[in-house]
């Protein structure tokens, strides 16, 4: 009998890169974040942001992940995070209708009164709050998803930023909406 | 409500769990532990090192399927277990580690042996503990053993800080149902989805040139059975990782061996020509599978694994199956049976196929008789010891000659360090497996540079009377350091001669255990029978073998099976090695 002959290449997966927000419940014990955080720092995966806190549940922590990377490293994510002994759950909430908020605070350079009315009057717009003043700088507090909070620092930049922080992202799943719009949510 | 020490608490719950055996060595932080040790109804066997107790607790779990206990004390001795842990994680062995950490108030302060255990075993256990309250450490305690054996095993590890472990309260055992309750986040996935296991019995019965390949999952969940009873049924030839040798008896004419970077030739090329690969209990590591676009090229792969991370990870599959083997493999045997396929007359030609590769490319080495060639040795293990030895091997050329040249007909059969691949491992494992398994005889298969990393714990050996036989494949190199060196690097034999090294005879003798040596092929028998005779003590014996023998077949890293190394090239001869395509 002759040998088969074996052509082909396996097919490899295609790599599609893309923003993903994943959602964690965990058990809020000493360490945790820790482990979690080690465990991206040892697989060599990038976290663009993670903010932890408290939720209504005592011993019940809630983490928000957000991270860029193909499909294939982002099902890897989420079974390592599933397999962590103190995971309650983890999502992946990217294309399921959802709520993200970041809050920044930047505090601005304030050249004369005329650019003090300039940042005053994109501060509205965004509805964002003045939370502190000196002479020659306002420190603006903002909220929103990551494209408001991204377009109001492109607005304020030429102004001189001389600090800024930022949280992360937090995410929860819409309960109600269908649509992925709400009224108003873009600016609010 | 009892009341006790918290030590004498940590030695209730180690008895609470059936625990017979713990390995470790005492200090500072875990005095009180070993204080409470020394009354327990189970032995406690005292190492040399921490390295090798952690090893022997890791040597006793895969030979006996229990879980490994290992003790030590805080600082250097919690640190010396590192490379125990992360050998037990990678090959996902069941233990329990139990660490003395400086007392509460100190944690922090740099205090006297003072380490971030914690932190420093996080990535290398399967989860870790501190207990920062005697009110929870039944529960851990619990806890550990619970998730060390269950889903797929691992380390555990417990730091207890010394405060603790004197402190007096009252406690109880926690039950199964509160261990679990209190493990929320905590449930493996032990069946497998029907619909799945469903299309898989289809695409079996549709194979034409199936294979299975079976790893050390299918020890682990004690499924070696259903392996055997699936692959005789369905008449699929069966090709093992290291970890898996023993899940399917490599007497068997449907045995394949080995397969991978130091697999056989049929196994290789049985895979590679496959139209079906049945992945059991094996995760696919790079050892195996070479270039990921030319394993197995044509397959539609099924995987069955109790882990979910282990499933496409490197190779998408086609019918993922999470589950534990065992189970999974029970009902996709049952599936089969109701609608049989006439599988005789359906693999016939593929049977053949891999006859006739067997028959071209059988394991074979140049043999003498005027050197010794390590292969013989191990052929000789063999026979002498009717197949029926336990063998643990160290980490090198001896490990890939002892994994190819004995067969292994029954599950624990072969314990090695598959995943991390530790040198040092072999002999301290050798000494857990006896003392689990007395009835049996038990080699350590070493090289002489794995053997001298954990060499001290001959003395435990001989202390406790362990009769393991360990024999030292001993060509005074790191071998297969220099075999890589000899094809990849110009045989610039850079840092891999031992030139100096002890008499292993004499060693032996100064410990108290029996040596032996054979330095002509003539004597290998007569060395060997004189090893089984000895059985208070342990016996080592030195086989001084051809210094430059190279494992062969070798498929080089991150190449495909068509790359494959096959003929010996014998030191000094301008025969060369040709690739196979
Ligand atoms: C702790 C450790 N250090 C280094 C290595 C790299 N390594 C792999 S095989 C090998 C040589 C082993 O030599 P020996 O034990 O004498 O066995 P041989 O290959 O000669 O049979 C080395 C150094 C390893 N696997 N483990």
């Amino acid at each position: 009998m002759s040998e088969i002959k074996v052509l082909k290449e396996r097919p490899q997966p295609e790599k599609k890169i893309g923003r993903h927000v994943i959602t964690v419940k965990v058990q809020h014990n000493f360490g945790v974040l820790a482990r979690i955080t080690g465990l991206f720092a040892g697989r060599g995966y990038n976290i663009e942001s993670l903010t932890v806190g408290r939720t209504h549940e005592p011993n019940i922590a809630r983490i928000t992940i957000v991270v860029e990377g193909d499909e294939r490293v982002i099902e890897q994510i989420i079974k390592q995070l599933r397999k962590l002994i103190e995971t309650l759950r983890v999502r992946n909430i990217t294309d399921i209708p959802h709520i993200e908020r970041e809050l920044a605070l930047i505090k601005i350079h304030t050249e004369n009164d005329r650019t003090r009315d300039e940042i005053m009057r994109l501060v509205n717009i965004f509805r964002a709050k003045v939370v502190d003043v000196s002479t020659d700088t306002y420190t603006v507090e903002i909220t929103g998803d990551e494209d408001k909070i991204e377009a109001f620092i492109s607005l304020i930049k030429p102004f001189g930023i001389k600090e800024m922080a930022r949280t992360g992202t937090l995410a929860m799943v819409r309960e109600s909406a269908t649509t992925k719009v709400i009224m108003g949510e873009r600016f609010d | 409500m009892k009341k006790k020490r918290g030590a004498d608490i940590v030695v209730d719950v180690l008895i609470h769990e059936g625990v017979d055996t713990v390995f470790g060595l005492p200090g500072g932080a875990i005095m009180e532990v070993y204080d409470a040790l020394f009354d327990a109804p189970f032995r406690n066997i005292l190492t040399r090192h921490e390295q090798a107790a952690c090893h022997m607790a890791d040597g006793y779990a895969r030979a006996t399927g229990k879980v490994g206990v290992v003790i030590a004390t805080s600082g250097p001795g919690a640190t010396n277990l590192v490379t125990g842990l992360a050998t037990a994680y990678m090959d996902s062995i069941p233990l329990v580690a139990i660490t003395g950490q400086v007392p509460r108030h100190y944690i922090g302060t740099d205090a006297f042996q003072e380490a971030d255990v914690i932190g420093i075993t996080r990535p290398i256990t399967k989860h870790n503990f501190l207990v920062t309250d005697i009110k929870d450490l039944p529960l851990i305690l619990r806890q550990a053993f619970y998730i060390a054996r269950t889903g797929r095993p691992g380390p555990v590890l417990v730091d207890i800080p010394k405060d603790i472990t004197q402190q007096v309260a009252e406690y109880y055992i926690p039950s199964d149902e509160e261990v679990k309750e209190s493990l929320p986040g905590y449930n493996p996935h032990v069946e497998g989805n029907p619909v799945q296991i469903k299309k898989a019995a289809e695409l079996i019965r549709k194979a034409t040139r199936p294979v299975l390949y079976v790893g050390g999952g299918a020890i682990l969940s004690g499924a070696a059975e259903e392996v055997t009873k699936l692959a005789r049924l369905t008449k699929i030839p069966v090709t093992t990782t290291n970890m898996g040798k023993g899940a399917f008896p490599e007497t068997d004419p449907l045995s394949l061996h080995m397969l991978g970077m130091h697999g056989t030739y049929y196994a290789n090329m049985a895979v590679y020509h496959s139209d079906l690969l049945i992945a059991v209990g094996s995760r696919f590591d790079d050892r195996v599978t070479g270039k990921i676009s030319e394993f197995a090229p044509e397959a539609k792969i099924i995987h069955i694994d109790i882990d979910p991370a282990s499933i496409s990870k490197t190779i998408t599959v086609d019918v993922p199956i999470v589950g534990d083997v065992k189970n999974v493999l029970q009902k996709l045997i049952k599936e089969l049976e109701e609608k049989p396929v006439e599988w005789v007359a359906a693999r016939e030609n593929w049977l053949k196929q891999i006859q006739e590769w067997k028959e071209k490319h059988p394991l074979s080495y140049r043999k003498s008789d005027k050197i010794i060639k390590p292969q013989y040795v191990i052929e000789e293990i063999y026979n002498i010891t009717n197949g029926d030895a336990i063998i643990s091997a160290g980490v090198g050329q001896h490990q890939m000659w002892a994994a190819m040249f004995y067969k292994y007909s029954y599950p624990r059969q072969f314990l090695n360090s598959g995943g991390l691949g530790t040198m040092g491992f072999g002999f301290p494992a050798s000494v857990g497996a006896k003392i689990g398994r007395p009835e049996k005889t038990v080699f350590a298969i070493e090289g002489d540079g794995s053997f001298i990393m954990n060499i001290q714990d001959l003395a435990t050996a001989v202390q406790y009377r362990v009769p393991v036989k360990i024999a030292i494949i001993n060509n005074g190199f790191l071998g297969m350091v220099r075999q890589w060196q000899q094809f990849f690097y110009d045989s610039r034999y850079a840092s891999v001669c031992l030139s100096v090294q002890p008499d292993f005879v004499k060693l032996a003798e100064s410990f108290g255990a029996v040596g032996l040596r054979a330095t002509k092929p003539s004597e290998v028998r007569e060395v060997l029978a004189k090893a089984m005779e000895i059985n208070d003590r342990p016996v080592l014996i030195d086989f001084v073998v051809d210094r430059e023998e190279n494992v062969l077949p070798m498929v080089p890293a991150g190449k495909s099976y068509r790359d494959m190394i096959l003929t010996p090239k014998q030191k000094g001869e301008a025969e060369t090695m040709y690739l196979v395509g």
